[in-house]
């Protein structure tokens, strides 16, 4: 019994040492970061281009590409995935192809992302004559990104209840009806999971934009100059942190550093109040005996599981 | 007697290979309650389902034989099936109310089915909690989350939804299982009442509640019918020595 005992102590002392030093550890590293990076972020830094002519460093150019190559890919790549997920989960079956499709699709997650930086640049960049452009970047992405939303919208649309479905049905609602209604916004947290971490892979990513969207880092121009820089070269953060790294200019990278985390912690924020916001959480007044069930439905937050968490007593059937 | 709502003949149900449901011809009387009962498995929620096509959603089913409704063969070709599950409208074992609204919940069947109009949604959402015996507690909270009622009130508005496509049968696979025992008594009363309007057929494990429920009783086991007769006459004098067993809880 008393061996017993200290084996549980033991065992629960590693597991907090696990779990301290995987939060120190990124403590530590989003502290360096910061450290290093916010002596060299300024009012100039963020707002201005790197010149020779006005001895300015900035990387106002580089932000706003990274917005673009976000916006564009996820323009993309969230009808294309969620379109995918749907028929795949809603309308394919169980066949052979649907299988391929899947096996295919996990595969295309595993590839090294320099692999889609290749292809892009050969196929959009070369055979489509798109050149070095945001365009050709964003659409490399979408590859790249694809099999995450993807797969987050099918876990997403599979976590949703079958009454949901057979109530709809039921009530002579049509397929597609019953998809737009009922099945998606159930399952729209659950897709917003895989658009935010989509998201983030593009704002780290920069192997497979060097040489798709390139380093270009002006500002656009005004007008129509702002729709003509999807055809133009552009290098966002990520990039243009390797490429400083590559100077040597250890400042200025840690300070675009800073910048990317401060980023990518915003767009997490964002689309954290987004999702609870749409889950329309009970009111307090609702909740009384049902305490447990938004309980239950809030204890997952990222990855695999969901916030939309069928109650358990919603699974059965 | 009244007429025949629902009528099936020769009705043959298989799961991949496995036969669920056998040779099965009986009928539904019009404006009157039917209790399917039978042990576990025996085929009787499968044999509901048929009535409104709902096996289409699994893949693997094949039906052989025919469905009436009316004098219309639900099986047959060109069939409108959406149309079909307006007419013959369904309520689960589990509550499964959509995450919106009590509102929306109760006018999704009417929008699915083209009415937009505010007002005339209106009245249709409150006839049908009238009807559902919910109007009186959730007149006050229509517009709240449909999650945060009670099991009995959200049984309650799943039948209210149901009615809301003014179906003409009303399929309910045991509505009161997942209920307490005071919900229980208020969804019976509720089916006693409905079937002033609607043509019922029930699904239960508990043979009170058929006796009490119920105008009619088919007896379900191994996906055939052993027996099919009124209530009262099944319970007092079962024919088959199979049905006075079950009713016995000899099962």
């Amino acid at each position: 019994m008393r061996r017993r005992k200290q084996k549980d102590l033991l065992l629960l002392a590693l597991i907090d040492l696990a779990a301290f030093l995987s939060v120190f550890l990124l403590a530590g590293i989003v502290i360096s970061v910061f450290a290093r990076g916010f002596p060299a972020v300024s009012g100039t830094f963020l707002t201005a281009v790197t010149s020779i002519l006005h001895g300015t460093v900035g990387i106002a150019g580089n932000i706003v590409n990274t917005i673009y190559i976000i916006v564009l890919t996820l323009f993309i790549a969230v009808p294309v995935g969620v379109g995918a997920a749907v028929w795949l989960n809603e309308y394919a079956g169980h066949g052979r192809i649907v299988r391929m499709i899947e096996f295919t699709t996990e595969t295309l997650a595993g590839i090294p992302s320099i692999v889609f930086g290749l292809f892009g640049m050969m196929f959009f960049g070369t055979t489509l004559g798109l050149g070095y452009s945001i365009l050709t970047g964003a659409l490399t992405l979408t590859i790249m990104v694809l099999p995450l939303i993807t797969r987050n919208a099918q876990e997403a649309l599979r976590a949703v209840p079958a009454g949901y479905r057979e109530g709809a049905i039921g009530l002579g609602a049509g397929r597609w009806y019953m998809i737009r209604t009922i099945l998606l916004p159930a399952a729209r947290p659950g897709i917003l999971t895989g658009v935010i971490l989509a998201a983030g892979r593009i704002a780290g990513e920069s192997a497979a934009l060097l040489f798709t969207a390139g380093s270009g880092y002006l500002l656009p121009e005004g007008g129509m100059g702002l729709l003509r820089k999807i055809t133009e070269s552009g290098g966002t953060l990520a990039v243009e942190l390797y490429l400083s790294m590559s100077k040597a200019q250890y400042d200025v990278a840690f300070g675009i550093a800073a910048v990317l985390l401060c980023m990518i912690m915003l767009i997490n924020l964002i689309v954290d109040t987004l999702v609870s916001r749409m889950e329309g959480r009970p009111e307090p007044e609702d909740l009384q005996m049902h305490e447990w069930k938004s309980a239950d439905r809030r204890c997952n937050t990222r990855g695999r599981e969901y916030r939309w968490l069928p109650l358990r007593s919603e699974r059965i059937n | 007697m009244a007429a025949v709502k629902i009528r099936t003949d020769q009705l043959n149900l298989y799961y991949g290979s496995r036969q669920a449901l056998r040779n099965i011809s009986i009928g539904l009387r019009s404006g009157a309650v039917t209790a399917l009962i039978g042990p576990s498995g025996c085929g009787k929620s499968t044999f509901l389902k048929t009535l409104n096509r709902m096996h289409d959603l699994i893949d693997n089913v094949r039906i052989e034989g025919s469905v009436y409704l009316d004098d219309m063969d639900i099986y047959g070709a060109g069939v409108d099936v959406e149309g079909l599950r307006r007419r013959v409208g369904m309520v689960f074992q589990q509550p499964n109310l959509f995450p919106m609204s009590v509102y929306d919940n109760v006018a999704y069947g009417p929008r699915v089915h083209g009415v937009k109009d505010k007002d005339r949604l209106d009245r249709i959402v409150e006839r049908s909690l009238r009807e559902a015996a919910v109007w009186e507690e959730l007149r006050e909270r229509l517009q709240r989350p449909a999650s945060g009622l009670s099991g009995g009130q959200q049984q309650r508005v799943c039948i209210a939804r149901a009615l809301a496509v003014e179906p003409e049968v009303l399929l309910m696979d045991e509505p009161t299982s997942a209920l307490d025992p005071v919900s229980t008594i208020r969804v019976e009363q509720l089916i006693r009442d409905l079937k002033k309007q609607y043509t019922v057929a029930v699904v239960t494990h508990n043979m009170q509640q058929a006796a009490r429920v119920s105008d009619d009783t088919i007896f379900f086991l191994g996906g055939e019918v052993v027996e099919c007769a009124p209530t009262y006459r099944m319970f007092s004098r079962p024919l088959d020595r199979r049905t006075r067993d079950y009713i016995d809880g000899r099962f």
